[in-house]
């Protein structure tokens, strides 16, 4: 990915703060629409924001998601400090979770987050160190971008 | 189908939006967990659900959804609708189940389609 970046920025997740949950990702999906890529790819990339933040706020003390915009495709970048995943393999499994009480009665939790980003993106990497943070890499195709 | 047109129909309450009601329905979704209404749910859905709290209205604006239902006499939480109404997002309650809603939206959007 050595082109030129159409975009490329970085925002803050603040772990536990379930009040601003979200506008990251709205954020992200204000630049792609402005950027002027297809619906479809959007869609995606909002997707796979959305859930990548959701997870800094519900796990992490905090974390940064990275956008980067090339033309032919969007690069979505979650790196967060918190206690990471013990077993990668399992917390990819549908419907694992290790959500509290409270984070599941808001709806969150459900164990689908990670299979929904993986399922969302053309590329997906995931790596995670014990009590130091989990990284996730996830590319999502562009090419409809003129 | 637009909003308006069901809030009449169903005689729902109007808690924020008030002024997007002209919005056109393309179908609905219900469900309670956010990672489900996120990948299956689409734009200009009718989101129903019993979830009050305001991640809510952040999930219908990334899915531009035409505006939320929420079921069995469930209000908004204050941040809610203090967000709901910034971000022009409808909100309307209702006293019916989710399953009654939500059949009775099936019918008249299926009513309209044929």
């Amino acid at each position: 990915m050595d082109e030129k970046p159409l975009y490329e920025g970085s925002f803050p997740v603040e772990g536990g703060n379930f009040d601003h949950a979200g506008e990251v990702s709205t954020n992200i999906k204000a630049i792609l629409r402005q950027i002027g890529l297809s619906k479809e790819v959007i869609r995606k990339a909002a997707l796979v924001a959305y859930e990548s933040e959701i997870n800094i706020v519900s796990y992490a003390k905090r974390g940064m998601i990275r956008l980067r915009v090339v033309p032919d495709s969007i690069l979505i970048e979650a790196v967060d400090e918190g206690q990471g995943i013990p077993d990668i393999e399992l917390a990819m499994q549908p419907g694992f979770s290790t959500a509290s009480q409270k984070i599941r009665e808001m709806g969150f939790g459900a164990g689908m987050g990670l299979c929904n980003i993986k399922n969302f993106s053309d590329v997906f990497h995931i790596s995670s160190e014990l009590g130091k943070g989990t990284h996730l890499k996830m590319v999502i195709k562009a090419k409809a971008l003129q | 189908m637009d909003l308006e047109s069901v809030v009449k129909a169903l005689n729902l309450k109007v808690r924020s939006g008030g002024d997007k009601l002209k919005t056109e329905i393309r179908g609905g979704y219900t469900g309670d967990l956010l990672s489900d209404v996120m990948a299956n749910s689409g734009e200009g859905d009718v989101w129903i659900t019993r979830q009050v709290h305001q991640n809510i209205v952040a999930v219908a604006s990334l899915k531009e959804h035409a505006g939320i239902i929420l079921v069995q006499g469930n209000e908004p939480a204050n941040d809610t609708l203090e967000k709901a109404i910034k971000g022009g997002v409808p909100i309307l309650v209702t006293e019916l189940s989710a399953f009654e809603v939500t059949g009775r939206l099936y019918e008249l959007i299926g009513k309209k389609a044929d």
